[in-house]
């Protein structure tokens, strides 16, 4: 049953998307976001959204993956959309009872709408088209500067890495407990929410103390193998900017440099 | 003069206690030697000391009272301890929680990149030590959907990375099935073999010491025997005091031998066995 869980799916494949250097992807996600704020009308969105079409044709990741994943956001999305509907005041296109709905709230809750799934979908096509291990690799290195400023950078990815690494060993372990608890009359789908909270304890409890027997382990196998923080470490696979990368920031730069120019321009 | 792998000399080590909880002393004047080249296995019942002698190997442990030394190395030399690593490899007994990296190859790469090794001389000892295991073609898996023999081979992959002169495997294949235990006997016993990388292998399988050159049977952080494996396993009583099972060639004739037969109880393959009782009946 936690097998479907969907934290930071990656969806291997190997076409340019999926090539590009995990840094390019990062540092391009941020430029997307960006060009995503900026825009402000029809022709601008247009670009965005035609931007992303063109990235989800060439990674080869299906649309239906696209709309699932936007699936368990569909509340927020929503929620946002009628309140921006309802709550912008403008020239009234149509009054009933209490409420008004104007003329800029229904433009303004569809960009608001288009904008978040937008957003979402984007910042998907980061994870769905780089391996974890690549994605830290990347952050590692992009943040690598701020090591002077005594941020532990190598730490905190060797713990993502890892972290990554044990979800899969944790879920399994999880379902175990789950049906140890079960066989032993352990009852997780009735009641109501305090209930069904309060059920969980008999697995969280079994879950922490098998994690922390894990960590000691793993800690003292990871001495065994001569881990002694980043310092002098070397590696196996070092990342390189190519020359798919210089196109892909050149082809950022010029969508970035477009949606700021229609934003002058007011389109 | 033989050199000596490790070298354990009037060892004392004890757990120390808190409030609740009284101090243990695990080892008191323990002496102790591995030659180089050697397959060495140490039996003994859980409890019994031997996971806590193997941390001091490589010193995760080090010693309260004594001297421990690897390949002339003192483990309490601080300055020496990657050396100590480096020189002593270690497999625990859940491959799970020894295996660092979502990718196969890149876990193996894990140790060399820790000793700073360059890229090319790492690429290269990780497709040695794949090799080696016999995991080649599942470099690019993640670790996670192996088999439990797979994933522990992969483990002992990771240490031969570091190109070790000693592996210490603490219960390797206690969680494995058959066949997994079976996968990873027989890559350990090529290690010896073929890699002349001198083996100390802890476990409580009776017929997994019987593939050593050397049984050391412990009890109570004592050493109770020390010998071939023919040697230890023909003191049939003397392991039964010790709450120990015998192999089951050696349980058989020790129990036609009560009943009033006499054969020698070092036959340990079943081949031997057959053998000794088809020349006592034919």
């Amino acid at each position: 049953m936690l097998k479907d869980i969907t934290l930071g799916q990656y969806f291997p494949g190997n076409s340019v998307i999926h090539r590009l250097d995990p840094r390019t992807k990062l540092l391009l996600v941020v430029v997307y976001i960006v060009a995503l704020f900026t825009a402000k009308w029809f022709v601008s969105y247009a670009l965005v959204l035609l931007c992303l079409i063109v990235i989800i044709g060439i990674s080869g990741v299906k649309p239906r993956t696209i709309l699932k994943s936007l699936k368990p956001l569909l509340f927020i999305i929503l929620f946002t959309g009628i309140l921006n509907l309802f709550y912008t005041e403008g020239k009234t296109l149509v009054s009933f009872w209490i409420s008004t709905i104007t003329y800029e709230g229904l433009t303004r809750a569809f960009f608001m709408i288009l904008r978040i799934s937008l957003l979402v979908t984007g910042t998907f096509m980061l994870t769905y088209t780089t391996s974890p291990v690549s994605l830290t690799d990347g952050m590692e290195s992009l943040l690598r500067p701020l090591r002077h400023l005594h941020i532990p950078v190598h730490e905190l990815s060797m713990m993502m890495c890892i972290a990554l690494r044990f979800i899969p060993t944790l879920t399994q372990e999880t379902d175990k407990i789950i049906s140890a608890q079960k066989a032993r009359g352990a009852d997780f789908e009735s009641g109501n929410l305090v209930a069904r909270a309060k059920a969980l304890v008999p697995i969280l409890v079994p879950l922490f103390i098998s994690s922390f027997r894990r960590a000691d382990e793993l800690a003292t196998a990871m001495e065994c193998r001569c881990y002694h923080g980043g310092e002098g470490r070397t590696k196996l696979k070092q990342l390189q900017y190519r020359a798919r990368d210089a196109v892909a920031f050149f082809l950022g730069a010029i969508v970035l440099a477009s949606v700021i120019l229609l934003r002058i321009f007011g389109l | 003069m033989e050199t000596k792998a490790i070298s354990v000399e009037q060892l004392n080590f004890a757990y120390a206690g808190g409030e609740d909880t009284p101090t243990v002393q695990v080892f008191e004047n323990l002496d102790f030697s591995v030659e180089e080249g050697s397959f060495v296995a140490v039996l003994g019942r859980n409890g019994c000391g031997k996971s806590t002698l193997a941390k001091h190997f490589n010193a995760i442990l080090l010693p309260s009272g004594g001297k421990v030394s690897v390949f002339s190395m003192d483990t309490s030399d601080e300055d020496a301890l990657l050396d100590i690593r480096k020189c002593v490899g270690m497999v625990f007994q859940n491959p799970d929680n020894q295996i660092i990296s979502n990718v196969v190859e890149e876990d193996v790469a894990f140790a060399p990149e820790n000793l700073g090794i360059p890229r090319d001389e790492i690429r290269r000892r990780v497709d040695e030590a794949l090799e080696i295991v016999g995991m080649t073609k599942y470099k690019n898996h993640a670790p996670h959907l192996l088999s439990g023999g797979q994933k522990q081979r992969i483990a002992i992959a990771g240490v031969i990375a570091m190109r070790p002169k000693c592996i210490v495997l603490d219960e390797p294949t206690a969680m494995l099935d058959p066949r997994g235990r079976r996968e990873v006997m027989e890559t350990i016993r090529r290690l010896n073999e073929e890699s002349k990388i001198t083996v100390v292998l802890i476990t409580h399988h009776m017929a997994e010491a019987a593939l050593a050159d050397r049984v050391v049977v412990m009890e109570h952080g004592n050493i109770l025997a020390d010998g071939t494996p023919k040697e230890v396993f023909s003191q049939v009583q003397r392991l039964k005091d010790a709450r120990l099972t015998v192999p089951e060639t050696t349980q058989l004739l020790y129990e036609l031998n009560q009943n009033g037969y006499d054969f020698s109880l070092d036959s340990l393959s079943v081949e031997e066995c057959a053998q000794a009782i088809y020349k006592t009946f034919a």
